[in-house]
């Protein structure tokens, strides 16, 4: 369940709407991170309630966006772009040196619950290719080299947030 | 044709950097247009805009100031203005640089929008993975705030315009217009049927235009040197200038700010550098991000305005190219493009969810060696099916598809003909 104030708070917001729920998303949004990365079925009715709509509509949404998960996923979400330009410029190679790296396929998640695994659409850095994000962070021009670097540093901040 | 700065004229193409700050936009001519929009009459300003020419930057090159017109300026009820930044049609990543970059920029068109059609609340619709750029904007709308361009009775006009950013959750559907409403309204972005368009009925019902980042970025440079300066860049048809990109094979991929009329083949070989790898030459170019049928050699003479790409039998669409060389092989090109379609079809009517992957399956098991026969003509008839869809989105793949087919036949055959080697 999310604390009153998370709760009073996303009602309060999505009022300033002309309607309510135009601000369903952002409120999933929020949900999604106060639950770990995804929407259990209790955030699905907490957002039907501050949203004032019944809950198969927002799991009608829930399941139509591609940024939204309704199992869980890891702390880190990594994303490989394997739209066109990318494609020309090597992203095949990087998802199998993080399926190699990680031992898991796409859409899966490591045993350890650091990292998910997915693809993703262009991400408008095409003259940078290949383009990934991991969680907020863009990394271009990325090659298999880099990507150990990149993973190298995000577990040594993993290592030194949990000490 | 050289390089200009218009709309780039706060931003290095070559490296976007930290954005333009309230100070640096004001210092170098800026909230002039919406200055001059405001000591004009609301309708005087929507004939500057179409007086201007200027053609919509999102990919479908619509006449703005005639979309406008559209918007009833007597209804007297609640009317929306909305900004397209969904930008997820691959090969495209121009507005991503104008947000980044010079937010203000964007604020301004929106602004001088709103006054002329009288529209008091705004949204920015910005892509997921955009937040970090949205989070730019907020800053940039909170500095307009503080200095009287937004809110309640902007610089003594008496005109009152809100606006604000809307996060959107992934889905290439969200940037056709009226999906992009419904996903605005906390709907599945699935697309609405028109008539009505939105200009009558859109968000929420009410009059609504939906332009796009880059369109909204030209009017205040209209605004503020008039509409007889505008049309001198550019070409007749096509007024103005074009944020051009380019990616794939060639040395040089990045953005420009060019005059609309460039030559592709200048574009190609002067701007980009011609191509990336030795002894590969350029074999193909898709013209205007990935939904628009590719053009090869013998027709880089095209001029890149919407009218000279449009009778090459392709689109300027949003004129950030993708570049192919003699060492891609096309058949592998359109399975990875018919497998963006296929992943990202709404799912609303069935040539475009049963079509699309129906495709796929066939190109992808022809890349496996394990084609048929009778193959290319099963492909162009499916293909054929896919502009009986109910929106553009199927029309949109269909384009890439058949022009591979038919411009590289001979690959497919190739591949067809070594069925079992693979
Ligand atoms: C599948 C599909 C995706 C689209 N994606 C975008 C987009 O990301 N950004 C955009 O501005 N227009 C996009 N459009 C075009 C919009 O529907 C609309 O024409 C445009 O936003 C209008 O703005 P403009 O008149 O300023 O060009 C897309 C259209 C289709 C069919
Ligand atoms: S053409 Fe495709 S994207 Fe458009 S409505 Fe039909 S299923 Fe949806
Ligand atoms: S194709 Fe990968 S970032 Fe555009």
């Amino acid at each position: 369940m999310i604390p009153q104030t998370l709760k009073t708070e996303l009602t309060e917001y999505v009022k300033h709407y002309p309607s309510e729920r135009v601000g369903l998303i952002t409120v999933m949004h929020k949900l999604q991170k106060h639950y770990g990365g995804w929407l259990p079925d209790e955030a699905i009715a907490e957002a039907a309630e501050i949203v004032g709509i019944p809950e198969p509509e927002v799991e009608g949404v829930a399941t139509f966006y591609n940024w939204f998960f309704r199992e869980p996923v890891g702390r880190r979400i990594i994303v490989v772009c394997d739209s066109i330009s990318c494609h020309l410029c090597g992203c095949d190679r990087l998802v199998e040196h993080f399926k190699k790296r990680l031992g898991i396929g796409m859409g899966e998640t490591t045993a350890d619950g650091e990292y998910t695994l997915l693809p993703v659409v262009c991400l408008g850095n095409c003259d940078q290719a290949p383009s990934i994000m991991i969680d907020e962070e863009t990394y271009n021009r990325v090659t298999p080299e880099k990507l150990d670097e990149i993973l190298e540093q995000l577990s040594a901040e993993s290592a030194k947030g949990e000490s | 044709m050289a390089q200009v700065k218009v709309l780039t004229k706060n931003i290095d193409l070559a490296n976007v950097g930290a954005p333009c700050d309230y100070q640096r936009y004001m210092d170098n001519g800026g909230y002039e247009g919406a200055k001059a929009a405001f000591a004009k009459q609301p309708q005087e300003v929507q004939q500057i805009v179409k007086d201007s020419n200027l053609r919509g930057r999102g990919g479908a090159g619509f006449p703005t100031g005639l979309k406008w017109s559209f918007v009833p300026m007597n209804f007297t009820g609640q009317k929306y203005l909305v900004c397209n930044c969904d930008e997820m049609e691959p090969g495209t990543f121009k507005d991503r640089a104008l947000l980044y970059g010079d937010p203000h920029q964007l604020i301004e068109g929106m602004l001088i929008a709103a006054y002329a059609m009288q529209m008091t609340v705004g949204y920015i619709f910005i892509r997921w993975e955009y937040r970090k750029g949205a989070a730019l904007v907020d800053a940039a709308l909170e500095e307009a705030r503080k200095n009287g361009w937004l809110g309640k009775n902007i610089q003594g006009s008496g005109f009152d315009f809100h606006l604000e950013t809307h996060l959107s959750a992934g889905r290439y559907i969200c940037g056709e217009e009226t999906a992009l409403l419904n996903s605005l309204e906390g709907l599945r972005a699935n697309p609405r049927s028109k008539p009505p368009f939105p200009q009558i009925k859109g968000f929420l019902g009410q009059p609504t235009i939906v332009n796009n980042v880059e369109t909204f970025g030209n009017l205040p440079h209209i605004l503020a040197h008039g509409a007889e300066w505008y049309k001198k860049m550019g070409t007749e048809t096509s007024a103005g200038t074009k944020i051009m990109g380019a990616s794939g094979r060639v040395k040089n991929p990045r953005l420009w700010e060019l005059p609309l009329g460039v030559s592709l083949r200048e574009l190609i070989y002067d701007y980009a550098g011609g191509p990336a790898r030795s002894g590969q030459d350029i074999k193909a170019v898709i013209p205007g991000g990935l939904s628009t049928p590719l053009l090869v050699p013998d027709e880089f003479d095209t001029l890149m305005d919407f009218d000279s790409v449009a009778k090459a039998g392709s689109r300027l669409g949003t004129a950030c190219i993708i570049v192919f060389d003699q060492g891609d092989n096309m058949v592998e090109a359109t399975e990875n493009i018919m497998r963006f379609y296929r992943r990202e079809s709404c799912g609303f009517c069935t040539p475009c969810r049963e079509g699309i992957p129906w495709i796929w399956n066939m190109v992808n098991a022809i890349t496996q060696r394990e084609g048929k026969e009778g193959d290319m003509e099963l492909m162009a008839e499916a293909g054929r099916w896919l502009s009986h869809t109910f929106c553009a989105f199927a029309p949109g793949a269909q384009g890439p598809f058949l022009s591979a087919l038919e411009k590289f036949r001979g690959e497919f055959e190739e591949f067809i003909r070594a069925r079992g080697a693979a």
